[in-house]
């Protein structure tokens, strides 16, 4: 018989995705195993690329809004504000008032939207499967919402740059502010479900641990920075639309887990809630888009002279404009040379800092904790690969 | 801080590096010589009046035939101590496409230099692993390039990876439904 000492041992290298259940969509990790513990991980992307930067810079500006929904597809809604937002900052156009209450509120339920399908997913891939069909029937409540207040349930198109398409009824005012009435307790019951789970503790305590300064070197943003203990949200820091006018607060972990992360999107929960419900209560009267809202075919010359910035070339000016997706910071880089088009589209987007930090967050634990990890980053490939 | 004051201290800090400060809606640019990118951006990050740990994002522009020189690379910073958000900017010209890489300030930079390598074809020196991210690693051209098509048919000269999904549905064709 051979002794233990003569017996070689090697790494394994596994490949995870692109297609399994647990990298939500098509990420691809190469796994280098020594037994069960990950040695190193290295994340492949670019399965889901469809070039929309480039797309983007052969559309009006109008035109090119719909592509933003194809981003983070789970909350299209915070996509489109988001693009708005640089555009109108860009060309200088202002929002009606009303307008900007609306967006805030449809950006607050696509949170909730997109915060439901990760504890659903997450809670999924750990093995505590109920959650998952409580938490859709509050996803289908919002998503008729949706259907109402647009026609579309899933991408939207609904804001517009200088306001939003069409106004929101009284119906769907009433049967939104039923729900942030009923939810609260919806949220108590998925904590009840997981909460007191002992496996889950065991699970997601400890795991996938990222300190506050390393979080912030690798660009994390959003509930996953937050749950690092940063509090960093741009609603708070540059607040655009009516988050200057709504309170709310910013939830912060202090263990940097993957625990830490799942208790900050569940405040958030709450904090969305009580911003939907000021939404309601505080909505003005008034138009609900600016009348100086481009068109489609926004083909036409130069742009009128506040639009241009001087000194900066040919007649480029360019602006960042940054806003709390909920998957973190999601911002538009626009560049204009003073005619419809934009001239460079770029977009910023959480899950692709996320994506990148996962060879990070991986190392040293088990294939197990790896699918918890990529959970509890809250991944779209959507927006990772744009 | 005000954004200007950020400006002016690293105005100060490196003045025959820097060639234009701008600013356009309250957002302030800094144009930067791409020599000292790796000593400016250090010192951008280490220094606790400035302290510009967060890197949001890196990303390329393609200027051709409206800028000379023709490239640059787009930093877009923020600091959480002071509150502030800055751009850094690099011009990189076509005969020479090479800028330091800032990996070892920054860790989220990266994927993101990767990508504008992949995008733009700019090299960053120093950087870990420069490979291809979004796209296959035997793609040829640089996709966000001004003279590179938004469509067209290059017929052999095709990507080898899209040759085959096009046989691929060929021989599905005959497996339709009419």
């Amino acid at each position: 018989m051979q002794s233990e000492k003569e017996l070689k041992t090697r790494n394994l290298t596994i490949n995870m995705g692109p297609q399994h259940p647990a990298t939500h969509g098509v990420l691809r990790l190469v796994l280098e195993l020594d037994g069960e513990t990950v040695i190193n991980c290295t994340p492949h992307i670019g399965y889901l690329h469809r070039g929309m930067e480039k797309h983007g810079e052969n559309l009006t500006y109008a035109a090119a809004l719909p592509l933003t929904d194809r981003l983070d597809y789970v909350a299209t809604m915070a996509n489109n504000v988001g693009y708005c937002i640089a555009v109108e900052t860009l060309l200088g156009i202002g929002v009606p008032e009303r307008a900007k209450y609306i967006r805030t509120l449809v950006s607050e339920m696509s949170r909730i939207c997109s915060h439901i399908l990760w504890i659903a997913t997450h809670a999924l891939d750990i093995g505590a499967m109920t959650v998952f069909l409580y938490s859709m029937r509050e996803r289908e409540w919002l998503m008729d919402l949706f259907e109402k207040i647009c026609g579309a349930r899933l991408l939207c198109i609904y804001p517009r740059i200088g306001g939003v398409r069409c106004d929101v009824s009284h119906e769907v005012l009433d049967s939104l502010y039923e729900f942030t009435e009923a939810f609260p307790k919806k949220i108590v019951e998925y904590e009840t479900l997981i909460d007191q789970n002992r496996i889950w503790f065991q699970r997601t305590k400890g795991i996938g641990v990222i300190s506050a300064e390393e979080a912030i070197n690798w660009g994390l943003t959003g509930p996953t920075l937050r749950g690092s203990g940063v509090a960093y949200d741009i609603r708070k820091i540059a607040p655009y639309d009516a988050y200057d006018k709504v309170e709310f607060d910013v939830p912060v972990g202090k263990n940097c887990d993957t625990y830490d992360r799942y208790r900050c999107r569940m405040e958030e929960f709450r904090q969305s809630n009580r911003i939907i419900r000021q939404c309601i209560e505080k909505l003005p009267d008034g138009f609900v888009l600016s009348p100086e809202a481009p068109g489609f075919d926004m083909q036409a010359g130069p742009l009128n002279k506040t639009q241009v910035q001087e000194g900066a070339g040919p007649s480029f000016s360019e602006v960042y404009c940054a806003t709390e997706a909920p998957k973190g910071e999601l911002g538009f880089y626009m560049i204009s040379d003073g005619t419809g088009k934009p001239y460079r589209m770029r977009i910023r987007t959480p899950s692709f800092a996320h994506a990148a930090a996962l060879s990070k967050l991986c190392r040293g634990h088990l294939v197990a904790d790896v699918v918890a990890i990529i959970g509890s980053t809250d991944l779209v490939l959507g927006e990772c690969d744009r | 801080m005000e954004p200007f004051e950020a400006a002016a201290l690293i105005k100060d800090a490196f003045p025959s590096d820097i060639s234009n400060i701008t600013e356009f809606r309250g957002q302030v640019c800094i144009t930067v010589n791409k020599d000292r990118i790796k000593d400016i951006m250090r010192h951008v990050h280490d220094e606790p009046g400035l302290s510009f740990h967060f890197l949001i994002d890196l990303c390329g522009v393609d200027y051709m035939g409206k800028k000379e020189p023709r490239f640059e690379v787009v930093y877009h910073l923020y600091s959480m101590q002071h509150g502030t958000h800055m751009r850094l900017k690099a011009a990189v010209p076509e005969n020479d496409l090479t800028i330091d890489s800032v990996v070892d300030v920054w860790a989220g930079a990266n994927w993101r230099e990767r990508e504008c390598f992949d995008m733009f074809g700019i090299m960053f020196k120093g950087h870990p692993d420069l490979r291809r991210l979004l796209l296959p690693e035997d793609w040829e051209g640089y996709p966000l390039r001004k003279d590179y098509p938004l469509k067209s048919d290059l017929g052999e000269k095709e990507w080898s990876g899209y040759k085959d999904v096009v046989e691929v549905a060929k021989r599905n064709k005959a497996y339709e439904a009419h």
